[in-house]
């Protein structure tokens, strides 16, 4: 048996350890809360978890849709980046998928039925996934910064601009005339 | 759709669980950036006398208090009591059941219990029962008691200025406990020991000084409106007069000033102008104000009384004016001030008339007293009574959601209005779910003074419940425009959408009134408010 198949086959399992650890991160009264109400509006980031962490399992485990892949993790690292967490809280979910994938498959590989190096290779490529979650992170974090600074930019701007306090460059078009559109 | 309103038996119908609410007590709090605001400037605090202004950081161990700054809390926690039944009453009553617990914006979005609406409150509670019930003195922590340290007043700053009163938590409340309350007096004890926040402290020092927040003079107030003006003509080939100051008008037009100032409230305030323009021919007469220049009030986040000494100006103006009634911009916190508050605060305005449309001839009962009327009421009355002429379909380039305004969905029941005008002004309107409207709407997550830029991750995760709602009706229908009745929201929702749903602008309700209005000797329109092509015309924009 394929490890890929295994994994398909165990997946409700692997994605309910899974979800779960991933609520662990949370505060009790948080975690009661993220896993029980099920209305994808009254708890927005609960249910964008569950959904988005099968999305991402089965596309990593499956033949992978790159953009879909990308999409799952981002929507999770998205709002991890905005809450209580340190960068390595963030993206911690992600190596806990190690964890369960190895206790899950421990028996076949044991018992041979599964490769060492297939789990390895699956690993590493965990790996690579870890790491484009750390780029994702980075990503929201400087999103988060650069809509700081464009407000405070705009707020100040725009007055100086309509105070008349400035005197900008007029916009010039293809032909050195003065656009009048500028 | 989302035309149901929830029957009270229905919503005390929701199922709910109780919070653990353990070890908390325990766990000191850990101040963090980007969820906290900085402090204010001393110099703010002192222009308007509050007490024990200073340079302090909430990251520093020591917030250099007074020395009896616990008798100062205690003693402002009973006088409170003894003012406010209300506060003693939600002090005694809360059972911890739970309901609103999950009903917090931050608490949704962020995930930490102390958000929760019954810890928050707890937050002051337990000093409560330690300091003025018998179970709580004898039993302390047993009965949920807990001694005021610094520690804890520390939690609460951090925490106090992590609610935007939006009471939404307060709907789901089976004893109606209106949490904003328990946060505006825990604020206020706050206040007495000058911790506030700048973002609140200097525009109620400026507000107190020049009018409105911004500390914007009258000559840059009357600019700004000569700025839109010429805006306008561009637009609409008409040179519009509004007047400002102007005594013996019958109506006086107060906004907030965010309309005047701050992009895209601006196109809002553009619409006003556009609006009152379009009467003028019909009869109405109405003047704007450089001096009451402000219908938010944030001294409502610092105490009772400053909120009262900012309310004035506007009965004060109508009355230096000698006009007949007030016209209210869109806003949002100072709609619960005028509608809950300023009565009390500032009235009776007996010198007003009870508002009557010159236009249609309506009588706004519902502001009898007040003499104040809100703009969508009165637009809306216009079009119902067909006294507007508009093109909605200058708007098709919109699907447009629109998002109920925490005070004025809650604490006016401003529902309908707004939908009206939209669906006379657009085409394309989509409704949010349900359980994220009307009034149980979402909040910005930036309201009562914490649309600060520091404080950014907290805005971002408090608006996520109302963004992913947003996100809904973007994906379903293809919204590309949030539309809300509050400059606040206006000047914040463009930083939400940014993070969560960049392909979503954010427009005020007369913006789509300004763009659909037919203006009697107006050139062919080519362009809205923003300057952007109308629908059909971006090949003649581009020539």
């Amino acid at each position: 048996m394929k490890l890929e198949e295994l994994l398909l086959e165990r997946a409700s399992q692997v994605l309910k350890r899974w979800t779960d650890l991933i609520f662990d991160s949370y505060p009790a009264d948080a975690r009661r809360f993220l896993r029980k109400q099920e209305d994808p509006f009254a708890n927005p980031v609960g249910s964008a978890f569950s959904r988005e962490i099968e999305t991402f399992y089965r596309e990593f485990i499956g033949p992978a849709n790159p953009e879909k892949l990308s999409a799952a993790l981002e929507t999770v690292i998205r709002i991890r980046s905005v809450q209580e967490f340190s960068a390595s809280g963030a993206v911690r979910f992600l190596f806990l998928l190690k964890k369960i994938i190895r206790e899950e498959t421990s028996k076949e590989v044991r018992g041979n039925r599964i490769s060492q190096d297939e789990l390895l290779a699956l690993e590493s490529r965990l790996d690579d996934a870890a790491l484009a979650g750390f780029d994702l992170y980075m990503k929201c974090k400087e999103k988060v910064y650069e809509i700081r600074a464009g407000e405070a930019r705009s707020q100040v701007s725009g007055l100086l601009r309509r105070a008349g306090l400035i005197s900008e460059v007029p916009a010039w078009d293809s032909e050195g005339k003065k656009s009048t559109l500028g | 759709m989302a035309e149901k309103i929830m029957k009270p038996e229905e919503m005390a119908n929701v199922n709910h669980t109780p919070p653990l609410l353990s070890g908390w007590m325990h766990r000191p709090v850990e101040i963090k950036s980007g969820i906290y605001c900085y402090p204010a400037k001393p110099a703010s605090l002192e222009y308007v006398s509050f007490p024990h202004a200073r340079e302090w950081s909430p990251m520093d161990e020591d917030w250099k208090l007074p020395p009896n700054w616990k008798e100062i809390i205690l003693e402002g926690l009973r006088e409170r009591l003894e003012r406010f039944r209300s506060l003693k009453i939600f002090m005694d009553i809360c059972v911890r059941c739970g309901a609103c617990a999950d009903k917090c914006h931050f608490f949704i979005g962020g995930g930490d219990p102390r958000n929760m609406p019954v810890l928050r409150a707890e937050l002051l509670r337990s000093v409560y029962r330690k300091e003025f019930t018998t179970a709580g003195k004898l039993m302390g922590e047993i009965a949920g008691a807990r001694e005021l340290t610094v520690d804890v007043l520390k939690e609460w700053w951090y925490y106090f200025f992590q609610c935007t009163e939006c009471r939404r938590c307060s709907l789901f409340c089976p004893y109606g406990i209106d949490t904003a309350e328990i946060t505006i007096v825990a604020r206020e004890l706050l206040n007495l020991l000058g911790l506030n926040i700048d973002w609140i402290a200097t525009p109620v020092a400026n507000c107190y000084r020049t009018g409105n927040h911004l500390g914007i003079q009258p000559h840059a107030f009357k600019d700004m409106i000569d700025f839109f003006l010429d805006d306008i003509e561009d637009i609409t080939g008409i040179r519009m007069e509004p007047s400002l100051n102007r005594k013996g008008a019958e109506i006086l037009f107060v906004t907030p000033s965010g309309d005047v100032f701050a992009d895209p409230g601006t196109y809002t305030c553009m619409g006003y102008i556009i609006l009152f323009h379009y009467l003028q021919s019909l009869g109405f007469d109405l003047t704007w104000s450089t001096f009451a220049s402000e219908g938010g009030n944030f001294g409502y986040f610092t105490s009772h009384e400053m909120a009262k000494r900012l309310n004035a100006k506007m009965y004060a103006e109508a009355k230096r004016l000698g006009v007949k009634w007030i016209l209210g911009g869109e806003c949002g916190h100072m709609w619960r001030v005028i509608n809950q508050y300023m009565d009390t605060f500032n009235g009776p305005a007996d010198f007003l008339e009870e508002p009557v449309s010159p236009i249609t001839g309506t009588k706004f009962e519902n502001a009898k007293t007040t003499k104040m009327v809100h703009i969508t009421e009165f637009t809306a009355d216009l079009i119902k009574n067909n006294k507007l002429k508009l093109d909605a379909s200058r708007n098709d380039n919109l699907k447009v959601t629109f998002h109920d305004s925490c005070n004025p969905a809650r604490a006016m029941g401003l529902l309908e209005e707004p939908r009206y005008i939209i669906r006379n002004t657009c085409n394309h309107f989509y409704e949010m779910p349900d359980n994220t409207i009307r009034e149980q709407t979402f909040c910005c997550g930036s309201g009562a003074g914490l649309n600060a830029g520091e404080n950014m991750e907290l805005r971002l995760r408090g608006g996520l419940p109302r963004a992913n709602a947003v996100k809904y009706v973007h994906e379903k229908f293809g919204v590309n425009m949030l539309s809300c009745v509050c400059a606040i929201d206006r000047a914040v929702f463009p930083a939400l959408m940014e993070y969560w749903v960049p392909e979503v602008g954010v427009t005020g309700v007369h913006e789509l009134v300004g763009n659909a209005l037919i203006l009697e000797g107006e050139k062919k329109r080519e362009t809205n408010l923003r300057g952007e092509p109308l629908p059909g015309m971006e090949e003649e924009k581009d020539v």
